[in-house]
């Protein structure tokens, strides 16, 4: 992130949380959550279904707001008022994105290319920079042959790449994605994840919810485990894989059937990184 | 469930097999837009008011012979945009015959004039003038209706509604127009993922009460799910920057062609309006 701190020293986070509780009518989503994202990290929020990443990510990217609590985006308040506000609001859209975890929700417009030029059009690019900046992210993206194409014609793996790309075209410094590899082909699966790697070098702050455990290390340099509305245990990939306990207390990590090549058929841990 | 057993096909078989058949004609349409014929070729604005022009004259002509040549013309049009007949055929001309032929049906018995025909058994008199007002009245819807399905088949759908701009049709009414033909596909992929659940798990045919009980069951269900996508889709616009003002890009270019098409379209029309008056 390119903020520069005016009293000289770090930055403020990317986020900040504090004591932050959200309900869903008797359903407590955030139980009174604590949670710092510095800028520039690639952050994995980890946790099954229903632990209440999700709603974390609409809270942070300011669709919805916590009962109690606080919420600090570089190191100013993220509430209701405040996103209301002209300046604060137009500001925030630009440096922060969100891909939805059901891209059907996010492909909204009739096209492919209408659907990457919306977000520019809300922010009022000039129109040729709209144009050159969509060739340039389809391009990136390896989808230009979309472009015309209706959002109901394309795959799964099209559709989630069509929603990063009406994302990356705002070049946002704060990246939020919604279990992104989720429902996806192995080579969809592959591309998002080279995607999620090749990010590191870029200084954004990425913050991606998952329970794909096979993928954190690559995607994260650091991780959240959520369990029940709150954050079990934070750490490195490394510290939190290697946590059996937690990730089985988590629901991360359960033992299933297993076919061997030799025929055999045992129970063990699903935590797919080990070799036979 | 009490099925009964029988040989027709059932409700849910009739019910998901129009949702597949709503998909096919769309799909249809979006592959015939992208052949590479006449009407494909140009600007979308030229060809919805290049239409426009021919149609109103269809609409207003005296003339029977200019009805016909617009005909003529709508038909040169399909053969030049590689558009099927036999889909034209069925699609529109049958179709237009069979609902305003119900309409013109009275008009020879009713509309006073020239008797040339008596009814034998039922003694009523068929009119020169009334056969003239009810050819006219088919020919016309005729001409129109082929016109206007040339649109649509030769052009994307997305850009007949982004054509409408040149119209000065407001860009929020084009946006919701745009979602709904959007959001439309996956609600009918959802009713119909949810008619072919319920027919993999029943045997036989339902009774007209259960009938009844799946397609309200069913409407509800649907309707909940789409006003949770509703939600779910304005909280993705806002996301984006969306602050209740829509804007669209517009990447239209006329050229050579659409400019000649365009020409050509306004001599035919001020042509059938003068030979039509």
């Amino acid at each position: 992130m390119n903020q520069i701190n005016p009293n000289g020293g770090a930055p403020p986070p990317a986020f900040e949380l504090s004591d932050v509780t959200y309900r869903y009518r008797e359903v407590t989503a955030l139980n009174h959550l604590d949670l710092t994202v510095n800028a520039g990290r690639r952050a994995a929020l980890l946790g099954a279904n229903g632990s209440g990443k999700s709603t974390l990510l609409r809270i942070l990217n300011g669709l919805c707001f916590p009962d109690e609590g606080t919420v600090r985006f570089c190191g100013k308040p993220l509430t209701e008022e405040s996103i209301q506000n002209d300046g604060f609001g137009f500001d925030f859209r630009r440096r922060v994105g969100l891909v939805f975890q059901n891209p059907d929700v996010q492909l909204f417009s009739p096209t492919v290319f209408d659907e990457v030029a919306f977000g520019p059009l809300q922010l009022r690019w000039p129109p040729d920079q709209i144009r050159r900046k969509i060739t340039e992210t389809l391009e990136m993206l390896e989808i230009t042959h979309l472009k015309d194409r209706s959002p109901h014609h394309l795959s799964t793996g099209e559709k989630k790449r069509v929603a990063l790309a009406s994302i990356l075209i705002l070049d946002p410094e704060i990246l939020l994605l919604d279990e992104p590899t989720a429902a996806l082909d192995p080579k969809s699966a592959s591309h998002m994840i080279d995607f999620l790697v090749r990010a590191k070098d870029s200084g954004k702050t990425v913050i991606t919810t998952t329970h794909d455990l096979d993928i954190v290390e690559d995607i994260a340099d650091e991780c959240f485990v959520f369990h029940e509305g709150r954050i079990a245990a934070g750490g490195t990939p490394a510290e939190i894989l290697s946590d059996e306990a937690l990730l089985r207390t988590t629901g991360l990590m359960h033992s299933h059937l297993h076919v061997h090549k030799s025929g055999q058929v045992h129970a063990h841990s699903h935590l797919h990184r080990h070799e036979h | 469930m009490g099925a009964k057993h029988s040989g027709k096909r059932g409700f849910l078989e009739r019910t998901t097999s129009s949702f597949v058949d709503a998909m096919e004609h769309a799909f249809y349409a979006e592959r015939t837009a992208r052949v590479d014929g006449l009407l494909q070729r140009i600007d979308p604005r030229v060809k919805l008011v290049g239409i426009l022009a021919l149609v109103v004259p269809a609409a207003a002509s005296h003339s029977f012979a200019v009805i016909l040549g617009l005909f003529a013309i709508a038909v040169v049009l399909a053969a030049l945009s590689h558009v099927s007949f036999g889909v034209l055929l069925k699609r529109v001309w049958i179709a237009v015959l069979l609902f305003t032929g119900v309409i013109a049906l009275p008009a020879p018995f009713v509309t006073p004039g020239k008797v040339v025909y008596h009814l034998p058994w039922l003694g009523w008199s068929v009119t020169a003038q009334g056969l003239t007002s009810a050819g006219y009245l088919v020919l016309r819807v005729e001409t129109a209706a082929t016109l206007c399905v040339l649109l649509v088949l030769t052009t994307p759908w997305t850009h007949v509604l982004k054509a409408l701009r040149v119209l000065r049709v407001p860009a929020v009414l084009v946006t919701i127009l745009g979602m709904t033909y959007r959001y439309l596909f996956l609600v009918l992929q959802s009713a119909h993922d949810m008619f072919e659940s319920r027919r993999s798990r029943m045997i036989g045919e339902l009774t007209a009460s259960e009938r009844r009980r799946v397609a309200a069951s069913s409407a509800g269900v649907l309707m909940s799910k789409t006003f949770d996508l509703s939600n779910d889709v304005y909280e993705a616009m806002l996301s984006r920057g969306y602050r209740g003002e829509v804007a669209i890009l517009d990447e239209f270019r006329i050229g050579r062609l659409d400019w000649a098409m365009l020409s050509a379209f306004a001599l035919v029309s001020i042509a059938a309006f003068w030979l039509g008056r």
